[in-house]
């Protein structure tokens, strides 16, 4: 039992029962609380990962903004009343929970099977010790290898911009 | 040995810094009073102490001994909760500010910094982007309209100037070629400060920070005049106090950043190399206390001097001024950095001028804008977000 | 060390919690929360195998993910505020009609 272990059982179970808690929680607002500590610990385990960057990216973009996006417009809808009219029965609720248990086991089947097969490329089954990439190394392979779907990244983004303009100003015509 | 270099020392430095924060807040409590006072033309709280020191301190104990309200309309979990959540982020961001160089005691080295961390900077605006949240919490939970319209302003505001936050750091980080916080003082104090050379963006990064303090030209969140207190209209006694002390905090570790960006940090001119390695330690801590404490006056005097935006005109002023400034920034740097090969003059030359050209050009289009505007009708229309969600 | 198969098993379960939310729940908001869940675990995924691989490809993958996301999110939102103004609902199952 190494500091590892114990650091990766805290966060993985802290992200378990966030994740959880996101879809059982009855108020939108539990639920985006929820979320935000998945993310935390979920940024938890880049830093074990050895990916500070992406653990920083992680809570700057979706604890820091998507979230507060989120909580935003929970808020200006107030939704607190109608967050569980016409939920599932619980008949149907049974059914999806039993197919989601059937795929996360198709998905742990998959990811184990795929580990322990010497012909897949992911063979290393042990995590290479002592590979925390630096800062420098992920920006030269992005503005130099990536830089083609960097460049298309940012076009989605102008992309998604110009489609939430376009969405609220219809909206506001046609109230006018 | 080694057990007192990785434990005692760390602790001994997180406890000096945590109550130096903590008796910064209650000085700076007390001096808002009193700067407000001498600027306002009268003596502000003069009667506990001498000189109306100790005020903060009877003020604490008001709030302690005051009855723990928790309204009967509130969402209690969330509403406990909140104040928590703001304060928590202002007190752990100044883990990572370096604020000295480095002293010898005992035989050995100790840098005066809790933690150098090399995605330091990173590191800061994730932990400010959590600010917002005991903002909208609270808001949000005290079940009142006029603290859901201070969260929902609040939230709204602090999207909008994270954005100019964050980006103007870049042309920092691009000249100190770290995310380190300590790399970034060291650089400044072997060359030049920052903000002679990131004037703009200096200027955009001091703002945005003064908006995501929620202090007074930014302090829609708690407009008293329009929303009562705003956000803790619901909050009293420990609870409000926490809500206070948070929001000097965030001052206080702000203006540390801000020094330590782009005012060389503990570096004033070959100053912090004087006397021994003991002394030369203790002068460099000295003079980023300084630099910070005259930073602070800054926004006190600011406080008191300008009144606070219209909520159009924050969000104007946000995104078409501040972004664009932000921007240029960026591009003018590493533009120069490569044309002029690495000249500071001329980046920092280049800057204000491009700085200067991108608001004439905003600020033309906004008049041009705005006079098609008033010929039509004189009256401007403010929409608050959420008034009709509420009603 | 820690074995990769710790973090893919996570990175599936967090994944099905993901999928079971947006089947259970009606809330569109919530769903897309859930959408959010599953993105992330892909992410984990996604830096367990670059660790695993000692490649620093998997990272990448991982910030345009979340650019994606970024984006995905404002649409999203943007969609249901105006949904919400138009039938004052956000429950997926009410709003069925093609046209409004």
């Amino acid at each position: 039992m190494t500091a590892e272990h114990i650091f990766f059982f805290i966060f993985g179970g802290v992200s378990l029962i966030g994740a959880i808690s996101v879809i059982s929680f009855r108020h939108p607002i539990y639920s985006a609380l929820a979320l935000i500590v998945t993310f935390f610990a979920q940024a938890g385990l880049f830093v074990l990962l050895g990916a500070h960057f992406v653990a920083a990216v992680q809570v700057i973009v979706y604890a820091g903004a998507i979230m507060v996006l989120f909580l935003f417009v929970i808020m200006l809808l107030n939704l607190g009343t109608l967050s569980l009219k016409g939920a599932l029965s619980g008949k149907l609720k049974g059914v999806a929970i039993l197919l989601g248990i059937l795929l996360a086991i198709e998905g742990i089947y998959i990811a184990v099977t795929t580990l322990n097969n010497p012909n897949t490329a992911v063979a290393s089954s042990e995590v290479a010790a002592d590979t925390s990439y630096s800062i420098e190394e992920i920006g030269e392979l992005l503005f130099k290898d990536y830089l083609l779907p960097f460049e298309v990244t940012s076009l989605i983004l102008l992309a998604a911009l110009i489609g939430v303009i376009v969405l609220v100003k219809r909206g506001n015509q046609q109230e006018n | 040995m080694n057990l007192l270099i990785d434990i005692v020392i760390p602790i001994v430095k997180i406890l000096i810094i945590a109550h130096m924060l903590i008796i910064g807040v209650m000085v700076m409590i007390w001096s808002e009073r009193r700067v407000s006072g001498w600027i306002q033309d009268r003596l502000g709280p003069n009667r506990v102490g001498p000189q109306g020191l100790l005020q903060p301190i009877a003020d604490g104990i008001k709030f302690l001994f005051k009855e723990d309200l928790i309204p009967n309309h509130v969402d209690k979990p969330l509403y406990v909760l909140a104040p928590a959540m703001l304060l928590v982020p202002a007190m752990i961001t100044v883990a990572v500010v370096p604020f000295g160089s480095s002293i010898q005691l005992f035989g050995e080295t100790i840098i005066l910094q809790i933690a150098d961390i090399n995605i330091g900077v990173l590191y800061i605006l994730a932990i400010t982007s959590l600010g917002v949240y005991g903002v909208v919490i609270g808001a949000w939970a005290s079940n009142n309209k006029y603290s859901l319209l201070g969260g929902l302003r609040s939230s709204a505001q602090m999207i909008s100037y994270e954005l100019t936050l964050g980006l103007s750091i870049i042309g920092v980080l691009m000249l100190s070629e770290s995310l380190s916080l300590r790399q970034i003082a060291i650089t400044q104090g072997e060359g030049v400060w920052n903000c002679f050379i990131h004037l703009p963006a200096f200027l955009a990064f001091t703002t945005a920070m003064y908006a995501e303090t929620n202090r007074l030209p930014f302090d829609l969140a708690e407009a008293e005049q329009e929303l009562v207190a705003g956000y803790h209209t619901e909050y009293s006694s420990m609870k409000f106090a926490m809500f206070f002390m948070a929001e000097y905090m965030n001052m206080i570790v702000g203006s540390a950043v801000t020094v330590t960006l782009f005012l060389g940090g503990w570096h004033f001119f070959g100053l912090e190399n004087m006397g021994g390695p003991l002394w030369s330690g203790l002068i460099s801590f000295a003079i980023f206390f300084v630099k910070t404490a005259i930073f602070l006056f800054v926004f006190i005097w600011v406080r008191w001097t300008l009144p606070r935006f219209r909520y159009d005109q924050l969000m104007n002023f946000g995104w078409k001024f501040l972004l664009p400034v932000a921007l240029t920034s960026i591009v003018v740097t590493g533009t120069l950095w490569i044309i002029a090969d690495g000249s500071l003059l001329w980046i920092g030359i280049g800057n204000v001028i491009a700085a200067f050209i991108v608001i004439s050009i905003v600020a033309g289009i906004f008049m041009v804008d705005n006079s098609k505007k008033t010929t039509v009708d004189n009256t401007v229309e403010v929409s608050l977000p959420g008034l009709d969600a509420i009603e | 060390m820690l074995s990769i198969e710790y973090y893919l098993i996570l990175s599936a379960l967090l994944f099905t919690i993901g999928v079971i939310g947006v089947l259970i729940r009606r809330n569109a908001i919530i769903i897309f929360m859930c959408i959010e869940l599953m993105l992330n675990a892909a992410n984990l995924a996604f830096v367990a195998i670059s660790r695993s691989l000692g490649q620093v490809e998997g990272q990448l993958f991982v910030f345009f993910v979340m650019a994606v996301a970024a984006a995905e999110v404002a649409i999203g939102l943007a969609i249901i505020v105006s949904v919400f103004k138009h039938r004052e609902t956000i429950n997926v199952d009410e709003i069925n009609s093609l046209k409004g």
